[in-house]
């Protein structure tokens, strides 16, 4: 069916018949202050040819940097045939289709990606994915109120140690939403969330815990005892992982002695590229006690009158086309596209795969700290277990030392200083198994030399 | 004409409350309610402890084409909700006025005025056109 929304005579004869004369007297009650007459400085179109060589030419702009910035986006190696299957056209959209069950293949990656999330976090079951893991956090958050009914507080423990972008959507999203956040600070010595910290909400209603593990430092928190704290208190953990860390890490399930309530994340890892902060893809896992309470799209394996296997939409009635205003979310979408790519990415790698991956970036991380720690006026900030990414404390301001970094085509990591003043200078590297031991000593020289010359002049 | 005991009052979105003799009530939703809904495939009953409003969304009915807010008749303490709903929520479509109840209230006041007879309930229903 040719899309071909209305022709001129319809549009003539639809303004007759509501006694209007023009499209644009619709809409007489915006004023004409607020009104976008032109829009000024955009040029004339240019056809394909043209575009193609100014988007090569602002492409080269950006140059070939070697990147060691982490801080919740992560490079790594994506296999050839993730995104040469992710483009047929038969994946290429972006959304859950309507009339989704007619498109039983979309549905059954979706179904094969909810089994590998489920599987990879410990839990029983997934969603079909939301905006990003910030977002994923804020649904967590307004979830941990409706499915903890053992609180009235509505209140969440949200540690300092968390990515401070998803504090903040966190916050902007479900703190409009009659959700009050308490924050928790770290220990300055490890970077970490201590039981010290935890103990002044001893005995108070709060209905929610956030874990990030690792934390926005590269921190491993002390997940069991964190976990334990708060199932003994009857508060719910929401657990934010890396995916990437699961493969050699214990799942959330797996916390403690009760394991996690819900999990969510930032499913990028998983063969998304970094592309100026998106689009990428937020993941959420629960357990079945709690399914109803979980926002999203949920696909499930059923068999067809003829006793065929076939894939669903299902647990709709929490959905908002059923559930209106009360609907466990109104953003209900999911990242189809990148959930497709991210399925033949977990597909391709394995468990064994992945576990590959992440034991190959530790090892560079670990690599990385002391090529750089080896040289004078850096040092590391916290004495704990990490994983592929972890602070330096600098005898100087970070931010010039970034832009002089930057004119040798390196990219030295992220200046924690505006999010963490008290941290003093303070420098968030990552390293994944995209960075050689060549990198790492270009790194490290470079480094050693700006630094080296700025104290000799 | 569905079923509609005489010895319940009922709200006009369709639940129904018995007064057991310990002073508290038993509230569930209407044969006709769970007919109108299909097959029950999960109920959510409030914890006990918890105080509702009269009018208070406190309990929600899914079916396989719906999920319906259940609202509390009248104002009190959740004594205690129907166990046996999360693994059977089918009893509301076999027996809603029995073992079907959703959960059992102390009323904060003795205001049963505002519900409705078996009569005035049995008018409403066929007025809806059932």
């Amino acid at each position: 069916m040719a899309f071909i929304p209305h022709t001129e005579s319809e549009v003539a004869v639809m303004l007759a018949a509501i006694g209007v004369s023009s499209i644009d007297e619709l809409f007489d009650e915006i004023p004409p202050s607020l009104r976008v007459r032109s829009l000024d400085g955009i040029p004339a179109a240019l056809n394909e040819m043209e575009i193609g060589r100014l988007m090569s030419a602002r492409a080269q702009c950006d140059g070939r940097p070697l990147s060691f910035i982490g801080a919740g986006a992560y490079e790594h190696h994506i296999p050839a045939a993730v995104w040469a299957v992710a483009s047929r056209g038969e994946f290429y959209s972006a959304y859950t289709p309507y009339q989704a069950e007619a498109s039983q293949g979309t549905l059954q990656v979706i179904y094969e990606y909810q089994t590998m999330i489920a599987s990879l976090t410990g839990m029983d079951v997934a969603n079909a994915s939301l905006y990003d893991g910030a977002s994923a956090l804020a649904e967590a958050c307004l979830m941990a109120v409706r499915a903890n009914r053992k609180s009235q507080a509505q209140r969440v423990l949200m540690p300092a140690s968390v990515h401070p972008h998803y504090r903040k959507v966190a916050i902007t999203a479900a703190g409009n939403q009659a959700v009050s956040f308490e924050a928790v600070p770290f220990s300055q010595g490890e970077g970490r969330t201590t039981a010290a910290a935890l103990a002044p909400f001893d005995g108070q209603d709060i209905t929610a815990l956030v874990i990030q593990q690792p934390n926005f430092f590269g921190v491993l928190e002390d997940v069991d005892a964190l976990a334990d704290w708060a199932r003994a208190r009857n508060i719910f953990v929401i657990a934010c992982v890396n995916p990437t860390s699961l493969a050699l890490l214990k799942p959330p399930g797996e916390w403690g002695a009760g394991g996690a309530d819900i999990v969510v994340g930032e499913g990028q890892p998983l063969g998304v590229p970094l592309a100026s902060g998106g689009p990428y893809f937020g993941f959420m896992t629960t357990r079945m006690a709690h399914v109803r309470q979980m926002p999203g799209r949920v696909v499930g394996r059923t068999v067809d009158v003829s006793g065929r296997d076939g894939f669903t939409l299902t647990l709709q009635a929490r959905e908002q086309h059923i559930r209106r205003a009360r609907a466990t979310s109104n953003i209900c979408t999911n990242q189809g596209l990148l959930v497709t790519a991210a399925t033949i990415y977990m597909s391709l790698m394995g468990p064994a795969g992945l576990a590959r991956v992440a034991a190959v970036s530790h090892a560079r991380t670990s690599e990385l700290i002391a090529a750089l720690t080896r040289l004078p006026g850096v040092r590391a900030a916290f004495a704990s277990p990490y994983f592929h990414e972890t602070v330096l404390l600098l005898d100087r301001p970070v931010a010039p030392v970034l832009r002089a970094l930057a004119d040798r085509g390196i990219l030295g990591g992220f200046d924690l200083a505006e999010h963490y003043r008290g941290l003093g200078h303070a420098l968030l590297v990552c390293a994944t198994e995209t960075k050689t031991s060549a990198d790492i000593e270009r790194f490290a020289n470079a480094l050693g030399d700006l630094m080296e010359a700025a104290r000799a002049a | 004409m569905s079923n509609i005991p005489a010895d319940l009052k009922y709200t006009k979105s369709h639940e129904w409350v018995r007064e057991l003799p310990d002073g508290t009530v038993e509230i569930g939703i209407t044969d006709h309610a769970q007919h109108e809904l299909g097959d029950l495939v999960f109920a959510e009953v409030p914890e006990a402890g918890r105080l509702l409003t009269a009018g208070e969304a406190c309990a929600v009915v899914e079916s396989v084409k719906a999920a319906s807010d259940v609202y509390s008749p009248l104002a009190g303490e959740v004594t205690a909700g129907n166990p046996a709903l999360a693994a059977s929520p089918e009893l509301i479509n076999e027996d809603a006025f029995g073992r079907g109840w959703l959960l059992r209230l102390r009323p904060a006041g003795a205001t049963h005025g505002a519900l409705l007879s078996a009569a005035e309930y049995a008018a409403l229903t066929s007025a809806e056109g059932f």
